[in-house]
């Protein structure tokens, strides 16, 4: 043992230039967040206005002009998408959740992360091979395709985990009663889980409500007000990318706006659940 | 009493065959249940299958290995090379992985070990908002706040004083591999700080208080129990986070500079596997090139299933000695 690498103020000293370390890197972690949504409001704000909400783009020079018809087509996509993903995702994570503990369980789980952790544009991808191509067209349907299958893990893990943490002794109760297995599951476990699989059901919605890459090709854009799900249809976050590289100011502008209204949407849902955990957990306790 | 007898007789049949209804839609729900979680192995499989074919055309002369080694991306002339593209994606994420690594896990230790539980409570919101932000916000604050920054400011720096490397060299645009990196790295610090945090909450609080009654400064205990004790896990979050820079698109390809070339200068533009798919897929007009496009996705997909896997097994070899 070195006996200077035990003297008390060497020790203390260590301790304390450590410690700075670690809460310094706290403070450049947060700085890029502080800058980007300082960034958002300073730039976003003074063009938002009730023309960006109600208005399609302008064309090129002429000004004014809004992204209603993008907020629409968000909208529409992501509606579109919780169709194909909330069954899945809650079926699916039901069975995962009541059954935890065989390979069957453990491989559908594993299979759910691998599949969230996949890139974005690798499902814009499959969903234009299997979407796109035989339809022959963009279309809004192709897009919900790509959101849907990407919300689809999501749903699943927190509905497995939400299902875990419901007590057994509920479930037994009800089963004491002489309530068939699939009424218990259906009427007493997912209602006390509730709170907590909307909670997952709504940050999903919020994570593809912001998604790009894989609606670059599928739903693609639209210049105009569009309804069917066989057309190609704008979307916000697409929109504010075509934007940005645009080299006109009044775009970059419109960009900011867009990027302002999409981070305030996702921020509200992300609020939401959090008050919405908050009185689950208030009424447990 | 015969009559009663008959009565409770035909009353246990009918519970009898009421039990079996019960098992029958028991099973029935089960399945249908079982149905849906099998879907999710489906979708994945499928996934790659689709992918497979569609790629078939790019593989045809030569296989998947030409393919991999061409270096030349030439759209007009047919010839499809992925070469700078994956150079692009490894050189940005694993220097997104430099940057990121020490501040994550240093945010991660701080709210886990130092931080007081309210300070915690206030900041893991904003971590979890830093994750949440879309990533064509990022590429839109990237475009016109950080790359003119890097352009104007810190390039011209690392130039004047680190010169000599042969990294800094070149004409300081602002954009390229460094601003792509640096992009990279704010996006998937969340991921790093999150998991990493929790795992270091698994540390028995036994093993870290038996050490503080020993004496031991907060600096020792972490790097004695703590740390040893999470090492494999907040390992398994680093590498979560580098599937995560490896397909990384619209930020990317919004600062990257767009130009398919292999640069050992950190401040010439580049491009990435994703970054060149969002671009050019539409424009893709023949099936040779679109199956280029869609080969890199694939390659793509299977770069990300490997390393996902690897983390989440990191990850789980940690959780499971809960």
């Amino acid at each position: 043992m070195k006996g200077g690498g035990f003297s008390y103020w060497r020790r203390k000293t260590s301790n304390a230039f450590v410690t700075i370390l670690f809460s310094s890197s706290v403070l450049i972690v947060l700085l890029p967040l502080i800058l980007i949504v300082g960034y958002l409001f300073f730039k976003g704000a003074s063009s938002v206005n009730l023309n960006f909400f109600i208005h399609r783009p302008a064309p090129v020079g002429e000004h004014g002009g809004g992204m209603g018809n993008a907020i629409i087509g968000s909208v529409y996509v992501v509606g579109l998408a919780s169709l194909l993903g909330i069954p899945i995702g809650l079926l699916g994570g039901m069975f995962v959740g009541e059954f935890p503990h065989n390979k069957f369980s453990t491989l559908v789980r594993f299979v759910a992360d691998v599949l969230n952790g996949t890139p974005s544009i690798v499902m814009g991808v499959f969903a234009y091979t299997v979407v796109v191509l035989p339809m022959k067209s963009f279309s809004v349907l192709a897009g919900g395709f790509a959101l849907g299958v990407m919300m689809i893990p999501t749903i699943l893990r927190t509905t497995d985990e939400i299902l875990q943490t419901v007590p057994t002794s509920i479930r037994e109760a009800s089963l004491a009663l002489g309530v068939p297995y699939w009424r218990t599951v259906l009427s007493v476990v997912l209602r006390s889980a509730k709170s907590g699989i909307i909670t997952g059901i709504l940050l999903a919605g919020a994570r593809v409500l912001g998604e790009t890459a894989p609606l670059l090709f599928t739903s693609f854009n639209n210049a105009f007000f569009s309804y069917s799900v066989t057309q190609p249809i704008s979307t916000l976050p697409v929109q504010i990318f075509n934007y940005a590289i645009s080299p006109y100011r009044d775009w970059h502008r419109q960009a900011w706006a867009g990027a302002l209204i999409l981070v305030l949407a996702i921020l509200i849902v992300n609020f939401a659940v959090r008050v919405f955990s908050r009185q689950r957990f208030d009424q447990t306790v | 009493m015969a009559a009663e007898i008959d009565d409770i007789i035909v009353s246990e049949r009918s519970r009898d065959v009421q039990r079996k209804t019960f098992i029958r839609a028991d099973n029935i729900f089960k399945a249908v249940i079982g149905f849906f979680a099998f879907l999710v192995i489906v979708i994945l499989v499928w996934l790659g299958i689709q992918l497979y074919e569609s790629s078939q055309l790019a593989f045809a002369s030569g296989g998947i290995w030409r393919f991999i080694k061409g270096s030349t991306w030439d759209p007009v002339t047919g010839v499809f090379g992925a070469l700078p593209f994956i150079y692009g994606t490894l050189l940005t994420s694993f220097l997104s992985l430099l940057i990121a690594t020490p501040l994550g896990v240093g945010t991660a230790v701080f709210l886990a070990e130092l931080a007081p539980k309210w300070l915690k409570r206030g900041l893991q919101p904003l971590v979890e908002l830093l994750a949440g932000i879309p990533s064509v916000i990022y590429g839109l604050w990237g475009i016109f706040v950080l790359s003119p920054l890097m352009a104007n400011t810190v390039e011209p720096f690392l130039m004047d004083r680190f010169g000599f490397l042969p990294f800094f060299t070149g004409y300081p645009l602002g954009i390229g591999f460094l601003t792509a990196s640096i992009i990279l790295a704010i996006m998937i610090v969340p991921f790093i700080i999150s998991v990493s945090t929790e795992i270091l909450s698994t540390v028995p609080v036994p093993l870290t208080e038996g050490m503080y009654a020993l004496g031991a400064t907060r600096w020792e205990t972490l790097k004695k129990i703590a740390l040893p004790y999470a090492k494999s896990g907040i390992f398994g979050s680093i590498v979560l986070a580098l599937a995560r820079a490896l397909g990384e698109t619209m930020a990317v390809t919004m600062v990257i500079g767009n130009t398919p070339q292999i640069s050992k200068s950190l401040f010439d533009p580049g491009y990435t596997m994703s970054a060149v798919i969002a671009n050019e897929f539409t424009e893709a007009a023949s099936a040779n090139y679109l199956s280029a496009l869609i080969a890199i996705a694939f390659i793509l997909l299977l770069v990300t299933l490997v390393v996902n896997a690897v983390a989440r097994w990191l990850i789980w070899r940690t959780t499971r000695m809960k």
